[in-house]
């Protein structure tokens, strides 16, 4: 046990979670823009809800609250469903404000060249979603790098958990826990420098905002 | 050749919240017939040309294509909409494609063409609008004009029997108008059956077969270009004329000022 195993835990946890988000909010923003009013509904309600409550809450109830139904998770799975669950009603943001920004003239002329909705949502919208939400969804990755900081709560040794047993062990608050911020600094630094080289390489020549201006 | 209309409307009634913006609309148009739609803002000509392809689901009326009616419950749109060309005033090309591939990516995907027929195909139809040198350009890349050229491409490659166009000039400077109108010209002069909502009146003196002139949510008036601009019968469809003819004057002298102050 120690920091780089930690930091394992810790990115290992996160990039599921983020994976899981992703699996489950492109979906819940699709449902949200393009769905019928049940459907949207449904999906405004779970975003609402695992953004309205904290992970921590969230979490909680996963691991110590579904064994009173019978589902009893292990450790490292109910820390990634929980972080997955919860980046999924983020990232769905995201995503929705990426659809939106397109507008509604690449729907209309994709239908209006016979393309049935399904069709235009694949080959035009997502295509140019994806591109979009790249700001967005890195800045929620490395919100979740460490949020995941959280999981530390349920027992599970990554960056956070390992801290606070060396700090325990050594009477070393100070020392273990600046290690701790030290590698959460580092860990998100180059998080953020691997997705701004992404979001150069995906930019479509002649479009999207310059910000640097 | 039988006289049924290429495309035909009846009734159409249109509400947007409380304000009814068609109030009954009927017309035919004919095989090679090219008619202008022209009217003061907000008399809903944008709005008819989209209830045209159903992109509006006009509240009351039917439309039919070909003989058959589109409007029927159980008529699979997106097939009729491969007959029906639009072309947009704001181009809507699609930004994350190449101008060949906006083209090539209706073919392939609604087509079912295979990669190299429908490259070929597309190739072809920019020739046409004269910006094969500029097929691998993104949108962001080529200037208005072009845009709405490969717009124009993009819908002609589906080969569609009647063309919509819903004001492809207004969005566009000037210098760049000519361009896209000799395009629309020599499509005209081959035959296509194209319906045009427009204020580019000498195009629609030109060109056109009828111009339809559209006031309060109904057809003021409809008839051949010399007949609505040397005699027209509803006193509205004078002065709108007029005004227009006015406008464009005073708009060009201003443009022209404007240039020699920047």
């Amino acid at each position: 046990m120690d920091f780089l195993k930690g930091t394992g835990v810790t990115l290992r946890v996160t990039f599921i979670g983020l994976l899981l988000g992703m699996a489950l909010g492109l979906p819940l923003a699709l449902m949200r823009t393009y769905g019928s009013k049940p459907v949207s509904k449904f999906a405004e309600t779970y975003i609402a809800l695992f953004r309205g409550t904290p992970l921590m809450v969230q979490l909680f109830l996963i691991y110590f609250g579904l064994p009173d139904f019978g589902i009893t998770l292990e450790r490292l799975t109910a820390a990634c469903i929980s972080l997955g669950l919860n980046s999924a009603a983020y990232q769905a943001e995201y995503f929705r404000g990426a659809f939106t920004s397109i507008g509604l003239g690449q729907m209309m002329a994709a239908r209006a060249l016979g393309m049935s909705k399904i069709k235009a949502i694949f080959y035009i919208i997502i295509p140019q979603a994806l591109r979009l939400v790249v700001p967005g969804w890195a800045n929620e990755a490395i919100g979740m790098l460490r949020a995941s900081s959280v999981i530390f709560l349920i027992a599970i040794l990554d960056v956070m958990g390992v801290g606070k047993v060396l700090s325990g062990r050594y009477f070393t608050p100070m020392a273990s826990y600046s290690a701790v911020a030290i590698i959460y600094v580092i860990l998100v630094l180059s998080m953020g420098w691997g997705l701004n080289k992404l979001e150069n390489s995906l930019r479509i020549p002649g479009l999207q905002v310059e910000l640097r201006k | 050749m039988n006289n049924q209309p290429v495309i035909a409307c009846q009734d159409i009634h249109k509400k947007f919240g409380q304000t009814e913006v068609l109030k009954g609309v009927s017309f035919d148009v004919f095989n090679s017939e090219v008619i202008v739609i022209i009217g003061p803002s907000g008399t809903g000509k944008s709005t008819l040309l989209r209830c045209l392809n159903l992109l509006t689901i006009p509240d009351q009326g039917k439309v039919w294509l070909e003989g058959e009616e589109i409007t029927a419950p159980k008529v699979d749109i997106n097939v009729v909409r491969q007959k029906m060309g639009m072309v947009f005033q704001d181009f809507n090309l699609f930004s994350h494609l190449t101008a060949i591939d906006n083209i090539n990516v209706g073919l392939e995907k609604v087509c079912h063409f295979k990669k190299n027929e429908a490259n070929e195909k597309a190739l072809m139809h920019l020739n046409q609008v004269g910006l094969v040198d500029k097929k691998d350009l993104y949108p962001g890349q080529l200037s208005g004009g072009q845009q709405q050229r490969v717009a124009i491409a993009r819908a002609l490659a589906m080969d569609p029997v009647v063309m919509l166009f819903d004001e492809p000039t207004s969005a566009l400077d000037p210098e760049l108008i000519g361009e896209v109108l000799i395009v629309m010209k020599n499509l005209a002069k081959s035959g296509m059956t194209m319906i045009m909502v427009s204020h580019e009146l000498g195009f629609a003196r030109e060109v056109s077969n009828r111009i339809i002139f559209m006031e309060n949510g109904v057809i003021g008036e409809q008839g051949s270009p010399e007949k609505l601009f040397t005699n027209p019968q509803n006193a509205r469809t004078a002065q709108f004329l007029h005004k227009i003819n006015e406008l464009y004057g005073s708009t060009e002298e201003e443009q022209i000022a404007g240039k020699d102050v920047l």
